[in-house]
């Protein structure tokens, strides 16, 4: 799972019936769930629809990187690992697919937004897996941000998203380990092995720390978000939570952290980490990553050579939809 | 319909010329069987490996994955007995990824690129069907090792079998484009058909020591089930074609070259390292 | 064209529980929307049985209505075994 506030929270309209509005805020400041048919204002709805199937395009993109290396995987082990990862990143597409459709959206008109580029995905699939070591990393840095992000939104506002992280965070939970088990062996292996998981390191140190979203000064929409429970804690809480977590493990490979700025902090009790560059960041944002125009490219090229099998079994059933109908 | 192409092989076939003649029984029987069984999953996940992210629909991809890894779990079991019974310190890893290709032992259908998805389903469906015969009758084998996988597997495919079909016959009888892919698919895979059944002397031999089985034994339940998959999906039955053979003596396609050079890159070229 | 209709899945975890809606899936008709719900959600052995139902075919009740629906449920407590009062010396009622 990943997500990143790419998107600006919608605004609330003056249109909502402030009797109505008052009674749904007070319902989600008392931590009750909100489900599909009940009132919700438009942008609730809208700023959902975003989130959710931003995060669900980052499952279906994010299947790219990874699955670049499932045919190279150097062991049979390490195949149906990496496959069986890749898939699950799959499955959480559709969960959260699924989780934005019962806000009004069809899952083709959020799939047709990704491949016009109107719709927004994590950053960091726009960057290239150039080594083996690329999953290790990805593993281990990449879906441990996810997990900083997604545990709180188990306990979203929106009943169906929540439901879908819950089934997400349990699956992905051997997701991390078996990125930092390929970083253990790599950083313990051969030189070659050892420069591999260094560079892999060097490569998506700041990418991660970039997942999670501009800084605070920078994200006027939080409280909005965090008033209405679809977000639980800032984008600079869960950065320092990842790197005070994550440069003690990446000590444990010997492996060193690409940042010379990088100091524990005795009195804030936290790690200080360097400037982050954020034009970097907007510019991956605006679609100008390293391979941003592969991932839509494959993407949109699955969707439309997938349309006649789409095409064929709709046909199919309509020709027998009296047999077949449930 | 048609019937399956037959194979007519002269009983002692080693006429000059053709492309590939049976040999005699070699080396060491159970190992070579064993990658008989190992190479045709690995080869086939291999495969349906590379659909991962590009299917048609995302619960499309989700299947395809689990195809995979179903017969890749049992390409890591049969090769690791191979190993053990070769003897000589190799594993499922170290025959899967430091063999060429003279030395595989899988049949040609499951080497075949994905192509379009019809044709995925097409090799999908005439493997699965075979493979599942197959397993129920290994899971008796007079080998436990060989009967408990198959035992294991025959479930496995057992789903591939009736989801590749069911593919088949939606897209024979779904829109006009798809009936032409669909037709397509088989007419590509159909020459690969006479292979699964193929009785050289080591599978004489592997049968008649009640380790393997008959493969004739089950030919017309198998061409009475793929007849019926073809029947339902509207299309016409496939015209018989000449057999190709080759694949259980190390006589492979191209393809097969260039799927073993992306699969085993890493262990080639860092033969020192361990993963 | 249109996307494949969307299908509701509920799932039977083990035998003696009943089927607990888990999610939906998109399939073009009932026989592959069975197979979809399989590969979707019984990957980690989550289940022993599956449904699958048409989304369109649910009817639900309308949140708006929830205080007709099942306010009135609220003061029937004499359906509740504790709102009897039995001395304590009396046994098995």
């Amino acid at each position: 799972m990943y997500t990143t506030e790419l998107q600006k929270t919608a605004s609330l309209g003056a249109t909502e019936d402030p009797e109505r509005l008052a009674a749904f805020e007070a319902r989600v400041a008392a931590d009750e769930f909100i489900e599909p048919k009940d009132w919700m204002p438009e942008a609730y709805r809208r700023t959902l629809t975003r989130q959710i199937s931003q995060h669900a395009h980052s499952e279906i993109v994010g299947m790219l990187p990874e699955g670049n290396w499932i045919g190279r995987a150097p062991s049979l082990r390490r195949k149906a690992i990496l496959l069986a990862k890749v898939q699950d990143e799959a499955g959480h597409g559709l969960y959260l697919y699924s989780a934005a459709e019962t806000l009004g959206t069809s899952r083709e008109e959020m799939i047709e937004a990704l491949h016009s580029g109107k719709a927004k995905y994590s950053t960091i699939f726009n960057y290239p897996t150039l080594t083996w070591a690329d999953i290790g990393a990805i593993g281990w840095l990449v879906d441990g941000a996810a997990i900083m992000n997604q545990v709180p939104l188990q306990r979203t506002s929106y009943g169906p998203y929540a439901r879908a992280m819950v089934r997400v965070c349990k699956e992905e939970s051997f997701h991390q380990r078996q990125g930092y088990e390929i970083m253990m062996v790599l950083a313990a292996g051969t030189p070659d092995q050892k420069r591999m998981a260094q560079d892999a390191l060097n490569r998506w140190w700041w990418p991660s720390l970039m997942m999670f979203g501009p800084p605070d000064a920078d994200s006027p929409n939080t409280a909005q978000s965090m008033r209405w429970r679809i977000k639980r804690e800032t984008n600079d809480e869960l950065r320092q939570k990842f790197v005070d977590i994550t440069v003690p493990q990446a000590d444990a490979l010997g492996l060193s952290v690409p940042d010379p700025a990088l100091r524990w902090d005795k009195a804030r009790g936290h790690y200080d980490y360097g400037e982050i560059d954020w034009e970097e960041f907007y510019a991956v944002v605006r679609g100008e990553g390293p391979v941003a125009k592969e991932r839509i490219a494959a993407r949109r090229q699955a969707w439309e050579d997938g349309a006649w099998v789409r095409d064929a079994a709709a046909a199919h059933a309509r020709k027998h939809g009296r047999r077949e109908a449930a | 319909m048609a019937s399956l192409p037959p194979i007519d092989l002269p009983s002692n076939a080693t006429g000059a010329g053709a492309f590939d003649a049976p040999a005699g029984v070699e080396g060491n029987p159970l190992f070579e069987y064993l990658l008989r069984l190992g190479d045709d999953s690995l080869v086939l996940g291999q495969r349906l490996s590379e659909w991962c992210g590009h299917a048609p629909s995302v619960e499309v991809d989700l299947s395809l994955a689990n195809m995979a890894l179903d017969l890749i779990g049992q390409a890591t079991l049969f090769l690791d007995y191979a190993g053990e019974v070769e003897g000589k310190g190799r594993d499922g890893d170290s025959l899967a990824f430091h063999r060429d290709v003279l030395d595989f032992r899988c049949c040609w259908l499951v080497e075949q690129p994905n192509g379009d998805f019809a044709r995925t389903m097409a090799r999908q469906c005439l493997f699965s069907t075979w493979q599942h015969l197959l397993f129920g009758r290994l899971a008796g084998s007079a080998d436990e090792r060989i009967a408990a996988i198959a035992a294991k597997a025959v479930k496995e495919v057992a789903y591939h079998r009736e989801l590749a079909s069911e593919w088949v016959i939606r897209l024979g009888d779904g829109t006009e484009e798809s009936r032409r892919r669909m037709a397509d698919g088989l007419d590509w895979t159909w020459r690969f058909v006479a292979e699964l059944f193929e009785m050289d002397p080591l599978a004489g031999f592997m049968a008649e020591k009640g380790i393997g089985t008959d493969l004739a034994a089950f030919r017309a339940d198998y061409d009475a089930a793929v007849r019926a998959v073809i029947e339902q999906a509207t299309l016409p039955p496939p015209p018989d074609q000449r057999p190709i053979l080759g694949g259980r003596r190390g006589h492979h396609s191209e393809h097969l070259g260039h799927l073993l050079a992306t699969m085993q890159f890493l262990p080639r070229t860092y033969p020192d390292a361990r993963w | 064209m249109t996307d494949w209709p969307l299908w509701e899945v509920f799932v039977r975890s083990k035998g003696g529980l009943s089927h607990r809606h888990v999610g939906s899936v998109h399939a073009p008709d009932a026989g592959i929307a069975l197979r979809h719900a399989r590969d979707t959600y019984t990957r980690r052995m989550e289940g022993v049985s599956l449904w699958v139902v048409p989304s369109a075919q649910i009817t639900a009740s309308d949140p708006s209505d929830d205080a007709a629906m099942f306010d009135p449920a609220a003061d029937k407590v004499y359906r509740h075994p504790t709102f009897y009062t039995v001395p304590d010396d009396v046994k098995h009622i």
